[in-house]
């Protein structure tokens, strides 16, 4: 009888060990999920080899976006209805989408390049992210696209940030500047005025500090938050050309003015500017500093202007306090108040080996067009494309951030973006040790410059 | 029965299909891996052989050797938790009152999932809002322990909820073999004068020898590759002070593109969890006491 017991000790600790793997295995049924959907990704493109380049015949697209119904209600509409819109246009042709959430979109991308399997039609983002994709030669060139006036109907400098070697590969669907979000209630119980200048602006942070009121709100753990505050510190200090010059190695990135920012960056955080334990918060908690009224200011994308205007779930007397300012000029910089950092979202792509490639790009065309007319009433979003502020009902933030717009002397593409992937890393670290006090602006400075060169020199 | 398992073919149809599932699973994406960390690739384009190059770079990676070191305190925290587990376990199985109850308490943080988990702490250790802050705060301690951004505490904070979580793991698996150490031993050396910590350090610890032996691999092994919770909680920041080996591999694999330099960390990962493995074995080896 006792000779059968140890066999039952080892069975509970396989089973146990098996249940405790499965935790750890969870990452990988990521992987493979992609995997399989990959080869269901085969079957429409196996399709349209029926229907090879002649056009009046009956063509099917294949779509790929990261809009669901659940998560992105709104754009998911819009999408479907010009999708409708495109095939009454143009009966011979069916459009067939593909949806995934954010990450798995990104993964799944990845996976279809390896087997040069992209869909005909779909989303990618600007400069860092494209620039593997055209180099691999999976993306079209899209400049004839855009001859014909559709180059004029977008926001200058938008399609540039989606351009290789002087062609584009992709057509740009949202555009996002960074303004600094501030609560009107808290402003004003402490007499408060919007800052123009940097100098009012350290001001306005001292008094709030003083009071006990979180100056701003920052959710340092996604690094790019941070690098926001270092981007238009450096675009004040130095102008816009110094970082981007940095950056495509026209320039220094020990300059002296991107030393300075990164000065005037542990100032403010020796300052008491931000929040208590801000590089442990994600974006999303250093929101809700702001969102609930403990903190005074957030710096963050036009894409949570509904959250401060149209979203019913955040109350009304929050939603009404909310304004906004521009990032304010340091005395002696060379940046420019009109001048912002920000950029283009997703664009949309044809893919190179596309058997129905005229056909795709008539598609992303008239999409592009449809888009423009609708996003920003009906979803929120701001697109690339420019937006007749005289025409649509808006709520009033969004007139006034459309006109600014207008006005923007430079859009900086955020700093992630414009550089490759691995610098980008280096970056984003950098800014997370600069903000805790782990490196010294020189340093700071000098490790962007040692990424940088090295990169080059790949 | 007998007579199926000695037909060779029917053996072959049993094992087939879970030896397929392993094999496409398991061991191709390993040799994957090893012939992936020979080349430079960005996960896109064209690979290209580079041999040995991505190992060297490796060796002398900073970045790595931190990584590494921070998985081996980790391996090192859960190893000596094990004793607190063992403690636990022991006073379970004797016959104290509500021993059934605690049991499936200590059990519950396994059976959340990982995610679940890290929200949960990140509540906790939230800088303002958080219980712990809180608690201190009422307790009249002046100023903010900011638990996740600060670079010296972070790891320790870390640790804790990981630790936390695999208690009832641990507890149930070292329970389930003190359980089954007969009562009749127990009762013999009671009656030849053994007072209960005797009976629990001599009689009923070197029974279970064998458990704890593949208990320490579990958390050594464990530690060294582990990832989910550091990847929600602090994604290795702030700027790599809680990185592991697992989370800096993806790091490298998936936000650098560098897929060529992330299969070979996690090739080498491989390789100190065998080696690992292998030298626990090793020193443990000794024989096996039998109850008969």
């Amino acid at each position: 009888m006792f000779k059968k017991k140890p066999l039952t000790v080892a069975m509970t600790v396989a089973l146990a060990s098996a249940l405790a793997l499965t935790g750890c295995g969870s990452s990988n049924n990521n992987g493979n999920a992609a995997g399989e959907t990959n080869t269901g990704g085969n079957a429409p493109a196996e399709g349209n080899a029926g229907g090879n380049a002649a056009t009046a015949e009956k063509v099917t697209l294949k779509m790929m976006h990261l809009w669901p119904a659940g998560s992105s209600k709104q754009q998911n509409m819009i999408v479907n209805d010009i999708i409708a819109q495109y095939q009454e246009a143009n009966p011979n042709v069916t459009i067939k989408q593909e949806i995934l959430e954010n990450e798995q979109y990104k993964n799944k991308l990845k996976v279809l390049s390896a087997s040069n399997d992209l869909p005909d039609v779909g989303m990618t983002w600007a400069a860092g992210f494209l620039t593997p994709y055209v180099k691999g030669q999976l993306f079209a060139p899209l400049d004839d696209t855009l001859e014909g006036g559709l180059k004029d109907s977008f926001v200058s400098g938008t399609t540039e940030a989606y351009a290789v070697d002087g062609k584009t590969y992709a057509l740009p669907l949202e555009l996002n500047i960074t303004p600094v979000y501030y609560n009107k209630a808290i402003f004003s119980k402490y007499n408060l005025e919007v800052p123009q200048t940097y100098a009012d602006f350290q001001k306005v942070v001292e008094t709030l500090q003083s009071n006990g009121v979180a100056p701003i709100a920052l959710g340092n753990k996604d690094r790019w938050t941070g690098s926001l505050w270092y981007m238009y510190l450096a675009d004040r200090l130095g102008g816009p050309e110094t970082l981007k010059n940095a950056i495509n190695r026209s320039g220094s990135f020990e300059d002296p003015s991107l030393v300075k920012a990164a000065e005037d960056v542990q100032a403010l955080v020796n300052g008491s500017a931000f929040n208590k334990g801000f590089n442990g918060l994600s974006n999303d908690e250093g929101k809700s500093e702001f969102m609930n009224g403990k903190a005074a200011m957030y710096l963050m994308g036009t894409w949570e202007l509904p959250n401060f205007t149209t979203n019913e779930s955040v109350p009304q007397e929050f939603r009404d306090s909310v304004g906004f300012f521009k990032f304010p000029t340091i005395e002696g910089g060379k940046g420019n108040i009109d001048s912002w950092v920000g950029g283009p979202g997703v664009g949309l792509f044809v893919a190179e080996n596309s058997k129905v490639k005229e056909e795709a790009k008539k598609f992303v065309k008239f999409f592009v067009e449809k888009w423009g007319e609708q996003s920003v009433t009906k979803a929120g979003v701001i697109p690339a494309t420019k937006v007749d502020t005289s025409k649509v009902q808006l709520p009033q933030m969004y007139i006034d951030i459309l006109n600014e717009l207008g006005k923007a002397s430079n859009i900086t593409l955020f700093a992630d973006v414009q550089m490759s992937p691995a610098v980008a890393q280096t970056h984003l670290n950098m800014i997370q040790a600069l903000f805790g006090k782990e490196v010294s602006p020189a340093d700071f400075a000098k490790n962007h410059e040692e990424a940088l060169k090295q990169e080059a020199g790949k | 029965m007998d007579k199926v398992m000695s037909n060779k073919k029917m053996i072959a149809l049993y094992v087939l299909p879970a030896l397929a599932l392993v094999l496409a699973l398991i061991y191709v994406p390993i040799v994957l891996t090893g012939y992936y960390g020979l080349m430079k690739w960005d996960g896109i384009g064209a690979m290209e052989f580079v041999g040995l190059d991505n190992y060297s770079r490796l060796v002398q990676d900073s970045a790595f050797w931190q990584s590494a070191y921070h998985a081996l305190l980790l391996a090192l925290f859960s190893a000596l938790s094990l004793i607190a587990y063992l403690a636990v376990a022991l006073v379970l199985s004797g016959e104290i009152k509500g021993a059934n109850l605690l049991r499936k308490i200590y059990l519950i943080p396994m059976l959340l999932s990982s995610v679940a988990i890290a929200q949960l702490w990140l509540k906790i250790y939230h800088p303002t809002n958080g219980v712990v802050n809180s608690l201190l705060a009422s307790l009249g301690f002046e100023g903010t322990i900011e638990w996740l951004s600060d670079t010296r505490i972070v790891l320790i904070a870390i640790f804790i909820p990981i630790i936390w979580q695999y208690a009832g793991f641990y507890i149930l698996i070292y329970y389930a073999a003190l359980k089954n150490i007969p009562s009749s031993l127990v009762e013999a050396a009671r009656i030849d004068g053994a007072n209960p910590l005797q009976i629990a350090l001599r009689v009923k610890l070197p029974l279970i020898a064998s458990v704890s032996k593949v208990t320490v691999v579990l958390a050594i092994v464990g530690s060294l590759k582990y990832f989910d919770l550091i990847y929600v909680m602090t994604d290795g920041g702030p700027n790599g002070a809680s990185e592991v080996m697992a989370s800096y591999m993806y790091d490298q694999a998936f936000r650098s593109f560098d897929f060529g330099y992330g299969s070979a960390i996690g090739f080498f990962l491989l390789l100190i969890c065998l080696v690992v493995t292998w030298l626990i074995r090793k020193l443990t080896a000794g024989e096996e006491i039998q109850y008969s």
